[in-house]
């Protein structure tokens, strides 16, 4: 057996091997070094991902398959692995004043937000699906422990209990797939399967369909996607903010990262037999998430439900199976990454001791007691709403045009529509903080710089985004120009 | 043939081992036996009773341990196999490998996960 072979490239994984040694760092600090504030272990979480970002940075324009073709570093698992390590920081950033009066402060969070943040990675530069399933389960074992890491609170466990048995089930669905795709091409390796699926003489297709409608299902549970959605709202809920942040934008990133690289890159031969069940699961996925999210009264549930209605959008331009839509679920998920984890920050830095502003009435009057906040957050509503000059505006046109472009126009209009819905929930929760009479006293934390600067990154960059979207739009669709095959 | 006999011989030698010990315990080893000796060997718990009892979560906890290390180990077995075509890279692998494990039981020691009280 030749080394050599393998193409060994500790570079290509560098941000990968960098966020573990930090996860082991920080477990090892707590371990020797204990002391009551825990915030030291969070500023070596961001010291961490500060430096695997810019071993990030240097990937930029690499393009090669390594590890005996199971990881690829190409400018598409670059462009996510930035998103992954953005979204990393900035929720850590956030975590910093809130874990401590959650009582969640603990090295092993932040060591299971690195160790997630891993899995994610290795999702988004699987070349093979077998390394796709280690990310997967990677990321969604430590989850499943974040979800429940607020031990004395039962909604915490529920919460996390939800979230593994509904989990481990999509895992085996997703497992299933494989091994079925597996056997229908005779590969692990999405080049391979391209390949095989090209061929015109094709004795096995309908288990690869079978296949491939399993692994449908086991990505649409990670995106949640209607009818894979269920677990969304109670799980949200449940879990405390700081992971709702980091899950709602981390996981449905690194969903989307693979579900993109394997469907509409590997399996692009076979789209026009996925492409109808993706144009059904996009416009049932916006329209339940948009209607159900009308009714809440809760805004981690409202946000749930916003969560999964921007999935759907995020599939609609996976249904254009162009290039520009390819594209445009980059540049979509890096701007929902800020809009949705600052919406979540304001969330999180609200409330007192181990007691969160959850109910949408209780923003009332938070306009004239916390006047920055409450321009932060009526940004965050405007962006996700997709209001001009946000950045959600720039994201959700260039996902609408892909679809017009492609030839999907009906799409495009209930997409549209689907989202002039969500004006209206959006909207509440500003009209709720500026123009209604508070019942009583808002609880508000004491303020945390570390937070504060997350918001501001957050606001800043949904904003940045917005004015001049033209750089990150062109490094998205770069991504797409490198991608192997 | 030539490659099947020295796996017969093994099996020859591990049977035989195995028969040797069992023998030499029936044997020459000391018979007192007591009520408690001859119950149903059930790990320290009693083995008349409902199904359902509950058990001290210790248990799955040192369960738990047990299979990580013990699949961990498991990768020890094909690096062995071919650990002279690897060189000296298959074994700083390892020892890089080797150090995270021992890394997660310090971990586990210091967290105090292997005290039973």
């Amino acid at each position: 057996m030749n080394v050599a072979a393998i193409n060994i490239s500790l570079g290509g994984i560098g941000p990968l091997l960098i966020l573990s040694a930090t996860a082991l760092v920080v477990l090892a600090i707590d371990c020797f070094w204990p002391s009551e504030r825990r915030s030291h272990l969070a500023y070596v979480t961001v010291a961490g991902c500060l430096v695997a970002l810019g071993a990030t940075w240097r990937l930029w324009g690499a393009q090669e398959a390594v590890f005996g073709r199971m990881i690829i570093v190409d400018n598409y698992s670059t462009f996510f692995t930035g998103i992954f390590i953005v979204g990393t920081t900035i929720t850590t950033l956030l975590s910093i004043g809130y874990t401590s009066r959650m009582g969640i402060d603990r090295a092993e969070y932040y060591a299971l937000l690195l160790f997630a943040t891993v899995g994610m990675i290795m999702m988004a530069q699987g070349l093979n699906l077998i390394t796709i399933f280690l990310g997967l389960e990677t990321l969604s074992i430590s989850l499943y422990i974040l979800a429940g890491i607020q031990r004395q609170r039962a909604a915490s466990i529920e919460a996390s209990l939800k979230y593994f048995l509904l989990g481990a089930f999509s895992s085996a669905f997703f497992l299933y797939g494989v091994a079925l795709t597996y056997g229908a091409t005779g590969s692990l390796d999405l080049e391979h399967i391209t390949r095989a699926v090209g061929e015109t003489t094709f004795a096995s297709k309908p288990l690869l369909l079978i296949g491939v409608g399993l692994m449908l299902i086991g990505f649409g549970f990670k995106v949640a996607t209607v009818p894979f959605h269920v677990w969304t709202p109670d799980v949200y809920e449940g879990a405390p903010t700081s992971v709702t942040a980091f899950m709602s934008v981390g996981a449905k990133a690194a969903g989307f990262g693979a579900f993109v690289r394997v469907f509409s890159i590997s399996l692009q031969p076979l789209s026009p037999d996925w492409t109808h069940l993706l144009w059904l699961l996009a416009v049932a996925t916006m329209v339940v998430g948009n209607v159900m999210a009308i009714a809440q009264t809760n805004i981690k549930r409202l946000l749930a439900y916003s969560s999964i209605a921007h999935a759907g959008y995020v599939v609609v331009a996976m249904v254009a199976a162009s290039a520009l839509g390819t594209s445009s679920v980059l540049f979509y998920l890096l701007v929902y990454t800020f809009m949705n984890l600052g919406a979540f920050g304001v969330v999180l830095v609200l409330g007192r001791q181990d007691e969160e502003v959850l109910a949408i009435d209780d923003f009332a009057g938070l306009g004239r007691r916390a006047p920055a906040l409450a321009a932060a957050m009526a940004l965050f509503m405007f962006a996700l709403a997709g209001i001009p000059p946000t950045a959600g505006f720039v994201g959700k046109f260039y996902i609408f045009s892909a679809a017009v472009q492609g030839g999907f126009v009906g799409l495009a209009v209930i997409g549209v529509l689907a989202s002039l819905v969500s004006v209206y929930y959006y909207f509440r929760v500003v009209v709720v903080m500026y123009f209604m009479e508070p019942a009583g006293e808002i609880p508000l934390a004491p303020r945390s710089a570390p937070a504060t600067v997350a918001l501001v990154i957050a606001a800043a960059a949904t904003l940045a985004l917005g004015l001049f979207p033209s750089p990150f739009i062109t490094a998205a669709s770069r991504s797409l120009v490198a991608v192997l095959f | 043939m030539d490659t099947a006999f020295p796996l017969f011989l093994m099996l020859l030698f591990a049977g035989g081992l195995a028969g040797a010990m069992l023998a030499m315990g029936e044997f020459i080893g000391p018979k007192r036996l007591t009520s408690i000796k001859l119950e149903p060997f059930e790990c320290g718990s009693t083995p008349i009773g409902p199904g359902r009892q509950r058990f001290n979560v210790k248990f799955y906890l040192v369960a738990m341990l047990f299979i990580i290390f013990d699949v961990e180990v498991v990768f020890l077995y094909p690096w062995a196999v071919i650990f002279r075509d690897l060189g000296v890279f298959g074994l700083v692998e390892m020892a890089c490998f080797i150090f995270i494990l021992a890394a997660a039981l310090v971990y586990v020691w210091k967290r105090g996960a292997l005290e039973w009280e």
